[in-house]
């Protein structure tokens, strides 16, 4: 039987009725059309369907979108300004080369941002351990971990 | 000339394609929803080898949202899925080559072969109808391993393969080697076990297939490396639909790794049904589907032998290797044990004399093909495992083995078939000590020691051939397709260029470093220029991106097809300047008459081909758009040296890689961040593979025991360090950019330096041999043992 | 995904009564049950949502313990000031689980009433001597836990929150399984009012008290001590990442790592 949700993705408000086995990454991808948020996995642990809820990074292929009722989802499409300018953290990643294919990139930008929030002027083996959640098969992390350093810096952290 | 003038060449130009990733608008085929699509689920086999006595879709059909089921007995005239490359073997007979169908016929043979297909409205329905597909299995016994699988009493897996075996195939001069052999003063030995890996790029396989009744023609959306290519197979050798009426698209594609080259059953099964039901059909894949579907690499068995004369000098190689083939042969597989990896055993090395001889065999497991080195890992590992062994045996320091045998005069005839034509490998071994700063590990190694843990440090001196392939050296080695490549350069009237490349990026960057190529050359913005790719309705051809190929292929095509273009501009010029064509000078954008200042833009003779007012309409057709097909000389030959430096605790076996450098020869290079970006994430597979990741098939029941990322250990970013990378340039002297590829280095490279490390550190505990992965629990039993005896 | 009804529960009476009635399962952070339910191992007819349920969230000291709601998630407890203040062991302990994403969903009680044999909050439960607070009944640590994904609790029973008395010393020494970061071995040792206790979990089908170490280091709080003990390998889990032998040697390594960070 459909259940309701209501929640904000992007900042625009959203309520749609679901089956209650609707994924949060398939209600953001299938029925909002935003499939910047990818599937990697079936164990929950690529992280490449990070996003923010409430302003933490969480698996979007691990929560049901009814578990985030009422809540404030942030998209990888939800970070550049309107006009386009990428936000600080995207533009390290393109600035470093933290990207290769670009299927793991939006997970690892979200989760990055929230790895730089919680924890401030963060050393390279921290950032490493917070990556433990994002698998990348392309970049060998290298640059995905000067990205990271730098995208702090430009946000002031 | 042309390709390698200066400006954006060599330089780290920032890529084009990152803003689409990285703000969400990447368009790969899982994010394609064509209208009113219904969705395809797979049922797969539960049995690594099973007779299918019967099975009974009836419930399936009815259940809910199900449009249609489909299983191998309602393929008709389907053929199966080819294998491209044909191998002879030693007896003079062509491999076998048993029926690789699209949906089983009669027969299961690996745990995840493709069973029936079900098309539905919903993902869920099209699963929920698969479980009430009923088959009536009856179960055979399975063998997973390839050397079991030869011995006699094996279970027989193909009708057309006795013995399970595909070929046996042999390369070299047997009587040279065994001569000596018989007469060195050492031999070193050893027996390798080349691990079994799986690909995993992390986005999953994926595939939508549409026909379109209109013109009776079919549109393929697929997560694929070389659209052209699965385009050719599909049409003419399986579904026997005409070429021309398929279109195949790869948009854009999360990592392929060598597992996204192949035709699949899956994606052709789509195509097929995709008329029958007259609606697009969807289908993405799981990710433990993937595991048990998608093509794995590696999987070999070896003995090796290197003989030396008594001042370390390699006077001969022997190599036996069995090499998994899995339950079918997928498209490529055949030559990754063979063609792409007996012909690497000289190495960096004079070695005069080597054999090897290598058989393949078919076991209850999925099909084994390319991934990321194809066969160059694995002769990587072997010459490298062996060189240091030698070293350690006859007590010669391990760079000094290496300088005593290096390769110094070029063009080198190798005694396995290729010819090198240019390299340094004192130069790259001498930077990766310098960069590794080998003079100070004995005070590391001593430090670690007084911390209880164990240090160790390894060398890896690799080759590979790369640039596949010259077509008819291909060819007369079995090739069953040509390995060129196509490169389309339009100029567009306002002087904006599109190019179509046959090439395929997947995150190889082509679209920045293809527009830097041309850029250069006609002296235009990298912002003008556009790179189209993996369309088969936009691209005239392209064999596709594998083999580290699309900068020394692709890349010159492209530049075959600029000069065309400078050749009819100068022609365009000639005639606006009034002058003869043969004093016409391109340079930075301009063509000039020599010696004058009278000049015209490249954009002057863009607009002026597409509005002929003044143009030599007599000699010269308008328009300015050329197209080359480039078929190199010769494959292309990296090489570098890579140190890895390696800190152990006997207490746990845990073997953190505390540095890594790799020192590499690309040839020329176009854009250094993307070079480096390809060497990191070669690096951190090659590592992944020594220290981290295995397939393991239950030997009993065939079962994939590593069915997920809960069992198979993929490399995080904690388990690799920051790495020490740079390069030495001996340009390639047989395409004009002199380049030589760098895709697969690093993964080619890096498992035999971390386990040269882990061997090196090890051996104060005893530990004379270890295979990989030197997992924890590995190393720890390797060190409990060596205490025992 | 089976199909399933889905009810949002107000009050811990609620979540009890649809258990109960329903037969369905109590949905915390979904990080373990969601997972199992895609890939199809899991089929509850009916899931109760408990995140909105104000009474099972909160971390206080009370007296000597800790008390931590049910539904409180692994990140909240990793930098409780409250929890880093009293049980640092704890704190880090919550910091090692999973992965950041899955630190920001997870839950105390979905780990404990799951009883996965290779998490960690079960031997923080065990080690420390918890008591671990249901609608019905407090329940004792050595009392909880019964089995591989087994656990006291009735059908309708649902952790609301658990008791953690405050440990003179306490730590946790985790040896990751290189492919899940679950816990291949992970020793969680403290010395409590009752004496020193240490529980094991990653090794065996559930978390246990391991008697030879707590007896060694009843003796003697020291690394040594703890490292000269020797496990026996029966019993203990066998698999493709570890032997039992393994097990049974990193078992007093990891104790012994744990006693050297307790201070």
């Amino acid at each position: 039987m459909a259940i309701s949700v209501s929640l904000t993705v992007n900042g625009k408000p959203v309520t749609a009725d679901i089956d209650p086995r609707t994924l949060l990454v398939e209600f953001l991808r299938t029925h909002l059309g935003l499939t910047g948020t990818h599937v990697g996995c079936d164990t929950g642990q690529c992280g490449a369907c990070t996003v923010h809820v409430d302003g933490q990074a969480i698996k979007s292929c691990t929560i049901l979108a009814v578990q985030a009722q009422d809540a404030a989802v942030t998209t990888i499409e939800g970070l550049a300004a309107a006009d386009g300018t990428m936000h600080p953290m995207q533009a390290a990643f393109k600035e470093c080369h933290g990207l290769q294919c670009g299927f793991c990139t939006p997970g690892m930008v979200m989760s990055a941002i929230d790895l730089v929030e919680r924890h401030p002027k963060a050393s390279e083996q921290t950032i490493r351990d917070e990556l433990e959640g994002n698998l990348c098969r392309c970049t060998g992390y290298h640059n995905i971990v000067k990205a990271v350093q730098q995208g702090a810096a430009a946000m002031g952290k | 000339m042309g390709a390698t003038e200066q400006g954006v060449i060599g330089q780290s130009i920032r890529r084009k394609e990152d803003y689409r990733f990285l703000t969400g608008a990447g368009q790969y085929t899982a994010d394609v929803y064509p209208q009113h699509h219904s969705h395809a689920y797979f049922l797969r086999s539960p049995h690594a080898h099973a007779k299918i006595r019967h099975i009974d879709t009836t419930k399936a059909k009815a259940a809910p949202g199900v449009l249609a089921v489909f299983t191998g007995a309602d393929l008709t005239g389907v053929n199966g899925l080819p294998c491209g490359w044909l191998i002879t073997g030693t007896d003079g007979k062509p491999m076998n080559e048993p029926p690789h169908p699209v949906l089983a016929q009669g027969k299961v043979r690996y745990v995840g072969d493709h069973v029936a297909l079900v098309v539905a409205e919903t993902p869920n329905q099209a699963k929920d109808a698969a479980e009430l597909i009923d088959v009536d299995y009856e179960v055979l016994p399975a063998v997973v391993n390839c050397v079991e699988a030869l011995k006699p009493g094996a279970p027989q897996i193909h009708d057309g393969a006795p013995g399970n075996k595909c070929y046996t195939w042999a390369l070299g001069d047997k009587a040279a080697v065994d001569a000596a052999f018989a007469s060195a003063a050492q031999v070193s030995k050893l027996d390798i076990v080349n691990n079994r890996l799986i690909p995993n790029a992390i986005e999953p396989r994926a595939a939508v297939a549409t026909y379109n009744r209109a013109d009776d023609s079919y549109e393929l959306y697929v997560a694929n490396q070389n659209p052209h290519v699965e385009r050719l197979l599909m049409t003419a050798f399986v579904l026997s639909l005409p070429e021309h009426k398929v279109r195949v698209i790869a948009p854009d594609v999360g990592g392929g790794f060598g597992s996204k080259i192949y035709l699949y059953a899956e994606e052709t099964a789509m195509v097929w049904a995709s008329k029958r039901v007259n609606r697009p059909i969807k289908w993405v894949a799981e990710r433990s589907e993937s595991f048990v579907s998608d093509a794995h690499g590696r999987d070999h068995v070896t003995h090796a032998e290197l003989a030396l004369d008594k001042s370390g000098k390699f006077l001969a190689m022997r190599v036996h290797t069995t090499a998994n083939m899995g339950a079918y042969l997928s498209t490529f597989a055949s030559c990754i044990p063979t063609i792409l990896y007996a012909t690497l055993l000289a190495g960096q090395y004079t070695t005069p004399a080597i054999y090897a001889e290598v058989t393949a065999s078919f076991t209850n497991t999925a099909p084994v093909d390319a991934y990321r080195g194809a066969g160059r890992p694995e002769a990587t590992y072997v010459v490298e495992r062996l060189v240091h062994q030698a070293a350690v045996d006859t007590g010669i320091a391990q760079d000094e083995i290496r300088r005593r045998n290096f390769i110094r005069s070029f063009p080198y005839q190798t005694p396995v078939a290729l010819t090198y034509d240019t390299g340094n490998y004192d130069a790259t071994l001498d930077e990766a000590m310098k960069m590794a700063d080998v003079a100070g590990f004995a005070t590391r190694k001593a430090e670690a020691a007084t911390r209880g843990t164990l240090r160790g440090i390894g060398y890896a001196s690799y080759i590979e051939a790369c640039g596949l392939a010259p077509s008819n050296i291909a060819g007369a080695l079995g090739a069953r397709a040509g390995l060129f490549e196509a490169g389309e350069v339009r100029v567009h009237p306002t002087g904006s260029i599109t190019v179509f490349t046959g090439s395929h990026s997947h995150g190889q960057g082509h679209e920045t470093t293809f527009a830097q190529i041309v850029a250069a050359r006609l002296g235009v913005p990298v912002e003008n220029v556009d790179v189209v790719h993996g369309d088969t309705g936009r691209v005239p051809f392209g064999m596709g991106t594998y083999g580290s190929r699309s900068l020394a292929v692709g890349g010159t095509a492209i530049v075959k097809a600029l000069d065309k273009i400078v050749a009819k501009g100068k022609k365009i010029a000639a005639h606006l300047l009034e002058a003869a064509e043969a004093d016409i000078e391109f340079k930075d954008g301009k063509f000039t008459v020599a010696g004058t200042d009278r000049s015209k833009t490249f954009g002057e003779i863009a607009l002026t081909a597409y509005v002929p007012h003044n143009y030599p309409l007599d000699k010269l057709e308008p328009g300015l758009d050329e197209t080359a097909f480039y078929d190199p000389t010769n494959f292309t030959y990296p090489a570098g040296t890579h140190i890895c430096e390696v800190e152990i605790d006997p207490d746990t076996g845990v073997v953190q890689v505390a540095n890594f450098v790799a020192c590499d020869d690309f040839g020329n290079i176009i854009n250094p961040m993307i070079v480096e970006g390809q060497v990191h994430g070669g690096l951190t597979q090659g590592i992944g593979q020594a220290l981290l990741e295995r397939c393991v098939y239950d030997p009993e029941s065939g079962q994939l025991l590593t069915g997920s990322y809960m069992d198979y250990a993929m490399p995080r970013a904690d388990d690799v360090p920051s790495f020490k990378v740079g390069t030495k340039v001996t340009p390639c002297t047989h395409n004009p950019l002199g380049a030589k590829g760098c895709g697969e280095a690093g993964a080619i490279g890096a498992p035999a330096a971390v386990m040269n490390a882990v061997h090196d550190a090890l051996a104060a505990a005893g530990v004379k041999y270890l295979d990989m992965p030197a997992s924890p629990h590995r190393v720890w039993q390797a060190i409990q043992s060596a205490k025992k005896s | 995904m089976y199909p399933f009804e889905l009810t949002r529960a107000k009050t811990v009476a609620e979540a009890a009564s649809a258990l109960g009635t329903t037969g369905g399962k109590a949905l915390a952070g979904g990080q373990s049950l969601i997972g199992a339910m895609k890939l199809r191992l899991a089929q509850p007819g009916t899931l109760i949502d408990l995140s909105g349920i104000p009474e099972l969230k909160g971390i206080k000291k009370e007296g000597d313990a800790v008390v931590i709601g049910a539904m409180t998630r692994h990140a909240e407890v990793a930098s409780s000031a409250v929890v880093k203040g009293a049980i640092p062991a704890l704190a880090a302990l919550a910091q090692g689980i999973g992965d950041r994403q899955v630190r920001n969903m997870g839950t105390l009680g979905g780990s404990l009433a799951n009883n996965d044999p290779a998490a960690c909050y079960p031997a923080a439960v065990l080690g420390l001597g918890a008591t671990v607070i249901t609608n019905k009944r407090r329940i004792a640590a050595d009392d909880f836990f019964k089995g591989m994904y087994e656990t006291a609790l009735a059908a309708d029973e649902i952790i609301t929150a658990v008791s953690f008395p405050v440990p003179r010393k306490a730590a946790y020494a985790k040896f990751a399984n290189p492919a899940s970061r679950f816990a291949l071995v992970g020793v969680f040792v403290a010395q409590t009012g009752s004496g020193v206790r240490v529980a094991v979990t990653g090794a065996a089908s559930s978390v246990f008290r391991a008697k030879a170490l707590e007896e060694a280091l009843g003796r003697s709080f020291t690394a040594e001590a703890a490292k000269a003990v020797k496990v026996p390998a029966t019993g203990l889990n066998a698999d493709l990442h570890a032997s039992p032998e393994y097990r049974a040697h990193l078992i007093p390594v990891m104790a012994a790592r744990a006693v050297a960070a307790a201070g």
